[in-house]
């Protein structure tokens, strides 16, 4: 699950993570209003959506970036003006961008220099870690890519957090000023134990910055949680936007199925994550492009297949469906009469290929073959992409 | 032989008076695994599917002499489940539950350093020895007894796979689900090493998935350390970045765990590639016909 920044510096401040003062607004009179309230010299004005990479993202039609500075409360106003409803469009969005609903206005302030820092579980070595970097600001795959021996690392453990030496060290290899360790000290610290306490997936500040007087402030906030673990944060859940995500994945969350869209025109309904994946290279290595990945679970009964259904034909784009179970805990012939029922309230208007194997399988075949359905089956992998791949050639 | 569990091993299942927990213990034992019991606290004394309820780990093994667990507690008490199967020294700890948070993971990991215990999972479909001993959820009839070891972290596509072996005659000697969590118990690693040293092992099938780095791991490892031929199938080529495919461990993040890079590393490591996953079985056929 994603956040706001507004929300994820709130969180941070909370945990004792210096963050600037700011205010989230919906309409340009607020932006102005907020400029004002603040009280700073310059404030930065900028886009909230659910993707990074919104300063050097730009508004669909205009030259307008998703964050700028504003000096005056008319400033403000006019990039607020600029971003409010609009559609920005960063490398994190796609082509498509995203439409910015809110904007959050931010107090400026005095930066020596910009770095980059963030938390996130190492998989390799089984434990949470901070990672840091002195190029700030930059598009960091892209330096961890160039110059990884720009980033630095320090592993900690989830029950004791980040030591101070550890802060120190990082400190000291960012090459920051002594005079500034101690607040470097609070800052990574308050950073990991907020990532801890919160079970968050990843925590990234880019950038945060020394300030003049050699203290340091989080100059950003893109927090990402552990879906996993949501059930025991359910404050955390309430900050759940859904305006930013996908309707049809928001309709397959709460079915109990795993959906995400994808641009092709073959929707795919299958039994096991990895399963589902392959399906998808199949479809394409077969010279069709996948309209979505669609895990139906171990367990799907009668309702949550014709709901699967129902989500893959939202999508305009679909104009066939390729059905691949291997029936092992499931048997076969309890999604053949999904797939029959399912037809029948449904009704398709485009091809259903249907692969079965496994627990139960001739049975489910003769369901299938004696329904009166316009279901095309397939005996094995290979047949079922070529006729799901054919059926919208001809 | 075989790795990891056989006829001898026998097992307790914690969380055995859940629905699921109960059904999976009755296809085990089914399939003729040595079920010798079950645990959950509280309910110590009741009996499910003719085996004894412990109110403990401890208790169970004690009384059983049990030497695997298969856990089905769930999520919010799953860490802690583990963790009593490690103070009571199980040695093969099996975690099936799906939905455990990464960082309870984090702190349960540790737990097995310098310990008698070794864990598999979580979120994966369990361990098999066709004919002598399942433990976990897959179908048991797929399998057959034979010299092929199977690794994967992905439960539905390691049953298509072992499903083509079992077509192409080829039966396997243990099949292994690694699970589909960013944090997991046993590596591909781990059980390579088990594989080349287990005299039934002929050959390995490794399934991998997009997410993190375990395949470019396991490719250096098996450049220097296995002689058996060895086939890969990726999951993922097709997944867009950014977006977690079903496993909390399959997405693509920061530019790493693509398909292509891991593909890159296999085939660096001179594993037999699986193209698609239709020829799952074929690769592992064409890896054998070479090196032999």
């Amino acid at each position: 699950m994603k956040i706001h920044e507004f929300q994820a510096k709130e969180l941070l401040r909370a945990a004792g993570v210096p963050v600037l003062k700011g205010k989230v607004v919906r309409t340009p009179e607020e932006a102005a209003h907020a400029f004002e309230s603040l009280g700073a010299p310059v404030c930065a004005v900028k886009a909230q959506i659910h993707a990074g990479g919104r300063g050097k993202g730009h508004v669909e039609g205009s030259e307008q970036r998703g964050v700028e500075l504003a000096k005056s409360p008319d400033d403000a106003s006019r990039i607020a003006q600029g971003l409010l409803n609009k559609t920005l469009v960063t490398i994190q969005t796609g082509p498509e961008g995203q439409i910015v609903r809110q904007v959050f206005v931010e107090s400026g302030c005095d930066i020596q220099q910009e770095l980059y820092c963030a938390i996130l579980v190492d998989r390799a070595a089984g434990s949470p870690v901070l990672i840091a970097s002195t190029a700030g600001g930059m598009d960091i795959e892209e330096v961890a890519v160039k110059t990884p021996e720009l980033i630095l690392s320090e592993p900690f453990d989830p029950d004791r957090g980040l030591g101070a030496y550890q802060a120190r060290l990082m400190a000291s290899k960012l090459g920051l000023p002594t005079a500034s360790w101690r607040y470097a000290v609070q800052f990574f610290q308050s950073l990991c134990s907020a990532f801890i306490s919160l079970d968050a997936s990843l925590l990234e500040i880019n950038p945060f910055v020394l300030t003049g007087d050699e203290k340091l402030v989080a100059l950003d906030a893109k927090m990402t949680f552990d879906d996993n673990a949501m059930f025991r944060h359910k404050d955390v859940l309430s900050l759940r936007d859904e305006s930013e995500e996908e309707p049809a994945e928001i309709r397959a969350d709460a079915a109990g199925l795993s959906y995400v869209k994808l641009n092709g025109e073959i929707g795919c309904l299958v039994n096991g994550a990895g399963l589902a994946m392959s399906t998808m290279d199949l479809v394409k290595f077969h010279g069709g492009e996948p309209a979505n990945f669609l895990d139906v679970g171990g367990g799907a009964n009668v309702e949550q297949v014709t709901e699967a259904f129902q989500i893959i034909l939202s999508d305009s784009n679909v104009k066939a469906i390729l059905v691949n179970i291997f029936g092992g805990i499931m048997r076969c012939t309890t999604i053949a009469n999904a797939l029959v029922e399912a037809s029948k309230t449904i009704g398709f208007t485009v091809p259903l290929v249907v692969r079965l194997e496994g627990t139960e399988v001739e049975e489910g075949k003769k369901i299938l073959a004696s329904s009166d359905t316009s279901i095309i089956t397939a005996d094995g992998l290979t047949d079922a992409a070529q006729k799901v791949v054919d059926s919208i050639k001809a | 032989m075989s790795i990891l569990v056989n006829r001898n091993t026998r097992v307790v299942c914690q969380g055995i008076t859940g629905k699921v927990g109960e059904f999976h213990t009755r296809g085990c034992l089914e399939y003729g695994t040595r079920m010798v019991g079950g645990v959950t606290p509280g309910k110590g004394g009741e009996t499910i599917a003719d085996l004894p309820v412990f109110n403990t780990v401890a208790e169970a093994r004690d009384v059983t002499g049990a030497n695997a667990t298969m856990i089905f507690v769930p999520p919010p008490f799953a860490a802690d489940a583990i963790l009593e199967a490690v103070a009571a020294e199980i040695e093969l700890v099996i975690a099936i539950t799906e939905g455990i948070p990464v960082l309870d993971m984090a702190r349960v990991l540790p737990a097995f350093e310098n310990s008698k215990s070794r864990l598999v999972g979580p979120n994966c479909p369990g361990v098999i020895t066709p004919g002598q001993c399942k433990i976990g959820i897959m179908p048991g009839y797929i399998h057959t007894p034979g010299n092929v070891g199977v690794m994967s972290r992905s439960g539905t596509l390691t049953y298509e796979a072992v499903w083509q072996l079992t077509q192409l005659g080829h039966g396997q000697s243990t099949c292994v689900g690694l699970g589909g969590d960013p944090l997991v118990g046993s590596s591909f690693i781990d059980i390579l090493e088990l594989f080349e040293q287990d005299d039934d092992t002929h050959a390995i099938l490794m399934m991998g998935e997009i997410g993190g780095s375990a395949e470019e791991e396991a490719a250096d490892y098996v450049k220097e350390h296995v002689s058996k031929p060895v086939a890969a199938f990726i999951a993922g080529r097709t997944a867009p970045p950014g977006k977690r495919m079903g496993h909390a461990g399959a997405i693509i993040s920061g530019g790493k765990g693509t398909a292509e890079a891991k593909l890159e590393a296999l085939r660096d490591a001179g594993i037999e590639i699986a193209e698609t996953p239709a020829d799952m079985g074929t690769a592992m056929v064409r890896a054998m016909q070479r090196k032999a």
